[in-house]
C-alpha cells in the first residue's frame, strides 16, 4: 500500500484534498503506530486524495509549550508554518487530539490558518456519506464498549458526538461511564505529564480512570487519542486484564469492520 | 423618638455606603495591578454570557437539586431585598410602610411573595448547612478550606437564616399590632401575610408596647444586618454574589484548549528566523522586556485576579481535577484562593507604604508550589465545571513558564523532552529520519 508525501505529490504536479498530519506518538510510538496504519488503510480504501508530510513533519510543540517552554514551542511552529504555507495546505486532518488542538486553535495567530479536524470527525463523515461501508456482522457487533473522552478533543473543543456516532455505525453496545463527555476523567498524560513521572499520591490518574471504564466490564474501551491510548492501556495490564479487554483507537476499529 | 431614629439610619447607612464603596476601590485597584489585556470583542456573545451564567446560573444546573435551591437563595435574597428600599425610605422618612397605600393590592401580593421566597431561603440555607458540616462531602471537607474560608461559609448561612427570621417576625409583630390598632400601625391595614401568620401565634400573648419593641428591633437588626453583610462581602468569598456578573461578561470567548500566545516571544523567535525583520536602532531599544510568564500576581493579567477575586471556593473544579482526586498536592480551588490570598497581602502593603514595597515574597513559593503546578494535565475539568467562569489552567500555565524560562527550573524528564523536541523534532529520542518508518512497513 502506498502513503503518498507531500513532497512526491508536489514532484507529480498533484495537489492532496487533505494532509495527513501524523503527528510524533503516530510517527514513532509502536502502539500509536497501529494507529496511524490503520488510519492511512481507511484513507487508502475509501480513495481519499491525501498525503503526509513525511521526514518533514516535525512536533508541533504542545508538550513544550504546556511544559512552559513557548521558546521552543515557537520555533517548532515557525518551521512547521513554513512548510505547511510552502504547500499551500488548506485542510489537515490528525488522529492525535493535542495536534488537532494546537493546529486549529494556535498555529491561527502565528500565520498558519487550515482547516483542521479530528480523524473521527473524518470518519464520522465518510460514514454518513456512505463511502465507509461496513462488513456483514462486524467484529464489534454486539460488543460492550465505553469511550474514553480525549480532554484535547472534548473540553478543549467541543467534540463529543462524532467518535459516539462513528461507535454506533459499528452496531456495539455503547456504554457511559458516569464520567463521560464534558465530565470525563483525564487519562493522565496532558499538559506533558506524558513526558515524566507523576506527583506523589493515593493513585494514578490512569489507573483512577481504567477502573472506572473497567467497572462496566466492557469488551473493548476505546480511545480517540494515542496518549489515551498508552495510559489506558497501562491501567488495563496493572489490572491484568489484558486478555479480556482491549484498548482500541477508533480508526483500527473501523479499519477492521470495512469492507 | 421618631427624628432620633432617623437621624440614626441615616448615619449608619452613610457610614456602611461609605465603608463599602472604599473597599470596592481597592478591590479595583488590586484587579487592576495585573497586566493589561483586552476582553472586549463580541459584545453580543458577552451579554449572552451575563444572562446565561450569572444570572441564569447554568453552570450550577450541572447539579440540579443544588441548582435550584441555589437560585431560590439567590433569587430570594436579591427580590427581598426589594423590600429594603421601602425600609430605607420609611427610615429615611419615617413612614411605616410608605408603599402600602399607592401599591395597594400589588402591595399585599409582593410582600406575601417575599415571605413565601423567605421561607424558601431559610430552608435552603439550613439545607446548606448540613450539606457543609454533616454530610461529609469531598469538596467540603477538603483541607483546602481549613480555618476561614469554611467559618466564612457557614457565617453566611447563618446570617442569612437570621435575617430572613428577623423579616418574617416584623412582619408578624407589625400585622398583630395593625389589628389591635395599636399607634402609628394602625395607619395600614395589610391583613396577614403567608408565612408570618404562623409566628403570630408565638407573640400574640404578648402585650402590645413589647410587640413594638420587637418589630423596631427586628426592623433595625434586619436593616443593620444588611449593611454589616455588605461590609462584610469584601473579605468573603460572598464577594462571588457582585463579580459573578463581569466575570461572567468578561468569560473566555475561546475554545477551552487554546493557550494564552506570548506575542513577544513569537517576535523574538521570528526576528532569529528572519533578522531582516528585526528592528534596529531606536526601534529595538524601545522593546521592554516584561518578565516571562507569572511569578507573582502583577504577572498574571487582570482577568486572572478579577477571577480570583470572583471565586466562590466551591471546590467544583477541585473535585473534578484528576490530580486532586488521586491525592496530588495540586488543588485548583487552591490556586484561586493563594491568588486572592497574596494579592489581599499586597494591597494591605501598598495601603500601608503608598506603593507596593517588596516583602521578599512571591505568589510562586510562598502561597504556591512547583509540585502543584507540576502535577497539572491541562484537562481543563476546573474550568468546565466552574459556575463563574474562572479559570485556574491559566494562571497554573503562566506560573509554568516563568518556571521555565526565567528560571530554567523544570524536571530532568522535561529537560530531555526539550532537547528532544529541538534536536530530534520529536519529545522522544528517535532519529528524525525514521519519522516515516512506518510507510515503508505498510508496503509489503
Ligand atoms: S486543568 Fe489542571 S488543575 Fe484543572 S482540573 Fe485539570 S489537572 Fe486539575
Ligand atoms: S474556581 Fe470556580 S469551581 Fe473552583 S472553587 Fe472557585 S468558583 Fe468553585
Amino acid at each position: 500500500m502506498q502513503v503518498p508525501s507531500m513532497a512526491e505529490m508536489m514532484m507529480n504536479g498533484e495537489t492532496p484534498d487533505i494532509l495527513f498530519w501524523v503527528g510524533c506518538a503516530g510517527s514513532f510510538d509502536q502502539r500509536a503506530q497501529k494507529i496511524t496504519k490503520a488510519f492511512a488503510t481507511i484513507l487508502n480504501k475509501v480513495g481519499l486524495k491525501y498525503a503526509i508530510l513525511g521526514k518533514e513533519e516535525a512536533c508541533t510543540g504542545d508538550p513544550a509549550r504546556r511544559a512552559g517552554n513557548e521558546f521552543l514551542f515557537q520555533m517548532m511552529a515557525y518551521n512547521n508554518i513554513q512548510i505547511l504555507n510552502g504547500y499551500g495546505i488548506k485542510k489537515i486532518v490528525t488522529t492525535c487530539p493535542h495536534c488537532f488542538n494546537i493546529l486549529k486553535n494556535e498555529y491561527p495567530e502565528l500565520g498558519g490558518t487550515y482547516e483542521v479536524i479530528h480523524h473521527t470527525t473524518l470518519l464520522q463523515q465518510l460514514i454518513n456519506e456512505g463511502k465507509i461501508k461496513m462488513k456483514e456482522g462486524g467484529t464489534f457487533k454486539g460488543k460492550r464498549i465505553t469511550y474514553h473522552d480525549s480532554c484535547y478533543l472534548g473540553r478543549a473543543n467541543g467534540v463529543y458526538e462524532a467518535p459516539r456516532a462513528v461507535l454506533e455505525a459499528l452496531d456495539v453496545e455503547l456504554v457511559e461511564m458516569k464520567r463521560c463527555r464534558s465530565k470525563g476523567l483525564c487519562c493522565g498524560a496532558g499538559g506533558a505529564q506524558m513526558f515524566k513521572e507523576e506527583e506523589k499520591g493515593t493513585t494514578r490518574i490512569n489507573l483512577e480512570r481504567t477502573n472506572e471504564a473497567l467497572e462496566l466490564s466492557p469488551n473493548v474501551i476505546a480511545a480517540a487519542c494515542p496518549f489515551c491510548n498508552t495510559m489506558v492501556t497501562d491501567g488495563v495490564k496493572n489490572s491484568e486484564k489484558e486478555n479480556e479487554v482491549a484498548v482500541l483507537d477508533i480508526a483500527e476499529m473501523i479499519a477492521a469492520s470495512m469492507e | 423618638m421618631h427624628l432620633i431614629q432617623e437621624v440614626a439610619f441615616i448615619i449608619l447607612a452613610v457610614v456602611a455606603i461609605w465603608l463599602f464603596s472604599k473597599k470596592v476601590k481597592e478591590i479595583r485597584r488590586n484587579i487592576l495591578l495585573g497586566r493589561d489585556e483586552a476582553f472586549n470583542d463580541h459584545p453580543d456573545k458577552r451579554w449572552r454570557n451575563l444572562l446565561l451564567l450569572a444570572f441564569g446560573q447554568k453552570k450550577m444546573f450541572r447539579n440540579p437539586l443544588v441548582a435550584v435551591m441555589h437560585f431560590v437563595v439567590y433569587a430570594g435574597f436579591i427580590i427581598i431585598n426589594a423590600e429594603v428600599l421601602e425600609i430605607v425610605l420609611d427610615g429615611l422618612l419615617g413612614k411605616h410602610r410608605l408603599f402600602a397605600e399607592p401599591l395597594g393590592g400589588l402591595y399585599i401580593f409582593l410582600i406575601n411573595a417575599f415571605e413565601v421566597l423567605a421561607f424558601g431561603v431559610l430552608s435552603a440555607c439550613a439545607i446548606f448547612l448540613v450539606r457543609r458540616n454533616i454530610l461529609k462531602l469531598r469538596r467540603f471537607i477538603s483541607k483546602d478550606l481549613n480555618g476561614w474560608p469554611r467559618s466564612d461559609a457557614n457565617y453566611i448561612l447563618i446570617t442569612e437564616i437570621v435575617l430572613m427570621t428577623l423579616f418574617l417576625t416584623m412582619n408578624a409583630a407589625d400585622t398583630l399590632l395593625q389589628q389591635r390598632g395599636y399607634s402609628h400601625y394602625a395607619e395600614v391595614n395589610t391583613g396577614n401575610f403567608a408565612i408570618s401568620s404562623f409566628i403570630q401565634p408565638l407573640l400574640s400573648g404578648l402585650n402590645s408596647e413589647s410587640l413594638e419593641a420587637i418589630e423596631r428591633t427586628c426592623w433595625w437588626l434586619h436593616i443593620a444586618g444588611i449593611f454589616a453583610f455588605l461590609n462584610y462581602l469584601p473579605y468573603s468569598k460572598h464577594l462571588h454574589i457582585l463579580l459573578a456578573f463581569p466575570n461572567a461578561y468578561y468569560a473566555r470567548l475561546e475554545p477551552e484548549g487554546k493557550m494564552k500566545n506570548m506575542p513577544e516571544i513569537q517576535k523574538e523567535v521570528l526576528y532569529a528566523m528572519q533578522p531582516e525583520l528585526a528592528p534596529t536602532g531606536e526601534a529595538a531599544a524601545q522593546e521592554e522586556h516584561k518578565k516571562f510568564g507569572a511569578k507573582d500576581v502583577f504577572d498574571l493579567s487582570w482577568r486572572n485576579l478579577l477571577d480570583a477575586y470572583s471565586c466562590t471556593e466551591c471546590g467544583r473544579c477541585s473535585a473534578a481535577c484528576p490530580a486532586n482526586l488521586t491525592g496530588k498536592e495540586l488543588s485548583p480551588r487552591k490556586i484561586m484562593m493563594n491568588t486572592r490570598d497574596r494579592l489581599e497581602e499586597v494591597g494591605k502593603n501598598i495601603d500601608k507604604n503608598g506603593q507596593f514595597v517588596d516583602d521578599n515574597k512571591a505568589l510562586l513559593r510562598d502561597y504556591i508550589t512547583e509540585e502543584e503546578l507540576r502535577a497539572c494535565t491541562s484537562c481543563n475539568a476546573c474550568v468546565e465545571e466552574c459556575p463563574v467562569s474562572i479559570s485556574p489552567l491559566e494562571i497554573i500555565l503562566q506560573m509554568r513558564r516563568y518556571l521555565v524560562m526565567e528560571e530554567s527550573n523544570a524536571p530532568q524528564e522535561w529537560n530531555s523532552m526539550f532537547s528532544n523536541t529541538e534536536n530530534n523534532f520529536a519529545p522522544w529520542k528517535f532519529a528524525p529520519d525514521e519519522r516515516d518508518k512506518w510507510v515503508d512497513e505498510m508496503k509489503g
